[in-house]
């Protein structure tokens, strides 16, 4: 009986062959480590904010005279109201976490590369959206910080030549951030963006699919069909959409290996996430700052206006830059220079354990300068900072440049045929 | 299905032509789309002009006033200050005035109709914030001017005239928006002078 609806649906709608091509008989290399799981990470991150975002959205309201009194009304009279929003504030602080992660091991094991350049940048479309998303979700709570928070991004784009006071204007609707901006970005925060998100991840992971994983070695699991004798090869069944054109060797089908393995991350990222939600919902003023205990005063600027954490390194590059278009030219010059990562390194070896040690030293240097740049733009603008801020962003930028110039002719270390356990 | 000869060159052209006039109505729809974002016509009303008794302020003191939501300040400066406005002309990016950051009618010296009184947006060139007015103390960001505004936010500094130093973010002069004086003590902001 069951069966013959399975089989009815079947036809109709090949439910359990995607099923098959996208988990059970998905070729994954067997030799995945500790940073290949915070993709799964990102996705039940995602799922956090999508379910918890849609119950604030019950409670909340979206206009200048009511939405700080309705967040303290969550806050304190809706039953669990504190709960779901400290799950929403701090999955907005572990979304970035775990995407930097995920972004730095694409940058190890160069997983950007041919074949996966597209893959990297539906990732990079997605980084972006996340960070249009956070921004104006956090206008939401409509207090101080947020404000003035608001009123300095939107200025950068008042640095465009020509069009930009214009192009402020119409961005808040308003000669000042008002109710008018607030209602918008909420629009854009609670359906515009998410719509994108959830669609730019399903191509990420379609994408993902076609090319097939990489893995700590950067070696492919995919080898031309008839060169690899039966013996030698997987002895999972894959979809035969992989094994029609290739071989398959040193892989595992992602489910049930890889779920599981991944569970574990769930369970121990799930364990960090409930203690800071639980005891430190504020993250120490980084994750929920200060003045945001405050309501909205377009007369009053907080004493020091700092972006939540995960913002301070573009922050950072855009004030250290002593002009105010070029200070925006940079700070945007930082997210297209990731974007174009897969033209930046022009090399053929992936994985950095079989590359130069020029590389893992300009990549470990890269991810030092991150997060300098990143500590510095939540402090104050001193001399010293700015200094400090302006050799980060050498750093920064300067990964790309080497990257670019070493990985003509770099000296490589032979690449194993097979991933190596 | 007939079998009539194809004629490619009439496919293209009703392709094309399909092609422009579909092309017409996304713009045409964009259209309401994009002018909803603009301020509404509440909005509009709600920049109205304000105005201020200046009769009160004493010598030095700085008031605040709203205008289109906005911080506008208002300085009595002292005989001491107005003096001294020159004396660091060579510290400033622009000391005179030359980027139309104030109405024709107080582009001069002092970047005002009154020499006494300064009247600016309090909101910062580079991003917006609000300057904040450091009085006899301001020689601890810039040496040997004791008043000037220094902005919290990423360390732009302003004169007593609303202009801005050299080797810092803020590129232009603070804003001066359009204000008269209908009669001694009176400032009204948000109309020209000899408008009203």
């Amino acid at each position: 009986m069951f069966s013959n609806l399975m089989a009815w649906i079947e036809q109709r709608l090949p439910l359990m062959d995607a099923m098959n091509k996208h988990a059970v008989q998905y070729p994954a290399p067997k030799n995945f480590n500790f940073w290949y799981v915070f993709g799964i990470l990102a996705s039940v991150v995602l799922v956090n904010q999508l379910l918890t975002g849609v119950w604030l959205t019950m409670n909340y309201e979206p206009s200048g005279d009511g939405a700080f009194a309705s967040v303290e009304y969550i806050m304190r009279d809706v039953d669990y109201g504190w709960l779901l929003r400290y799950m929403h504030s701090t999955g907005a602080s572990a979304f970035f976490v775990v995407v930097y992660m995920h972004m730095f091991r694409g940058m190890m094991y160069g997983s950007y590369q041919k074949p996966r350049e597209l893959l990297w940048l539906f990732g990079m479309l997605i980084f972006l959206v996340l960070m249009a998303e956070a921004f104006m979700g956090y206008l939401l709570p409509w207090g101080n910080m947020s404000y003035w928070g608001a009123q300095v991004i939107i200025s950068i784009f008042g640095a465009i030549p020509v069009i930009g006071d214009d192009l402020t204007l119409w961005i808040r609707g308003d000669y000042v951030i008002s109710g008018a901006t607030l209602n918008r970005f909420f629009a854009l925060h609670v359906i515009a963006l998410p719509l994108v998100l959830v669609v730019l991840v399903f191509l990420h992971i379609l994408a993902l699919h076609e090319v097939g994983s990489n893995n700590p070695d950067g070696t492919s699991i995919k080898k031309p069909k008839g060169s690899v004798p039966p013996e030698e090869q997987s002895k999972f069944t894959f979809h035969e959409q992989y094994t029609k054109k290739y071989d398959i060797v040193d892989a595992i089908p992602f489910h049930p290996y890889y779920t599981v393995k991944d569970l574990v991350a769930v369970v121990i990222f799930l364990i960090v996430f409930c203690w800071v939600m639980f005891f430190a919902p504020e993250g120490g003023g980084y994750f929920i700052e200060a003045p945001n205990f405050e309501p909205a005063n377009g007369l009053k600027t907080p004493e020091h206006i700092a972006p939540v954490w995960y913002f301070g390194p573009f922050y950072t590059i855009l004030r250290i830059i002593p002009d105010k278009l070029l200070g925006a030219v940079g700070m945007f010059g930082a997210i297209i220079a990731l974007f174009m990562l897969p033209w930046f390194d022009r090399g053929t070896v992936k994985s950095l354990r079989y590359r130069c040690t020029a590389h893992t030293v300009n990549l470990i240097q890269f991810a030092i300068c991150f997060i300098i740049l990143g500590i510095l733009g939540t402090k104050a603008a001193t001399p010293l900072n700015n200094l400090i801020g302006t050799i980060a962003s050498f750093g920064y930028f300067g990964f790309f440049v080497a990257l670019w110039v070493y990985s003509k002719n770099e000296k490589t270390k032979p690449v194993p045929e097979r991933v190596t356990g | 299905m007939s079998n009539a000869p194809v004629n490619n060159g009439r496919r293209r052209f009703l392709t094309a032509a399909t092609s422009v006039v579909g092309g017409v109505g996304v713009v045409g729809v964009a259209v309401p789309f994009i002018g909803s974002w603009n301020p509404s016509a509440r909005a509009k009303a709600a920049g109205a002009p304000v105005e201020v008794n200046v009769s009160k302020i004493e010598p030095g003191q700085l008031i605040r006033a709203e205008w289109r939501g906005k911080p506008v300040y208002v300085v009595r400066r002292t005989e001491e200050v107005l003096a001294n406005l020159s004396a660091h002309d060579d510290e400033l990016r622009d000391p005179n005035s030359e980027v139309p950051q104030q109405p024709v009618y107080a582009t001069n010296a002092y970047r005002s109709i009154k020499p006494e009184y300064m009247v600016a947006l309090g909101v910062c060139t580079h991003l917006g914030c609000a300057p904040t007015y450091h009085k006899g103390d301001f020689d601890q960001h810039v040496e040997g001017v004791k008043n000037g505004f220094f902005c919290p936010c990423h360390g732009s500094k302003f004169d007593m005239a609303g202009r801005v130093f050299q080797g810092v973010p803020a590129p232009t002069n603070l804003m001066v928006p359009d204000h008269s004086f209908p009669n001694d003590d009176t400032l009204l902001i948000g109309v020209a002078e000899g408008e009203a």
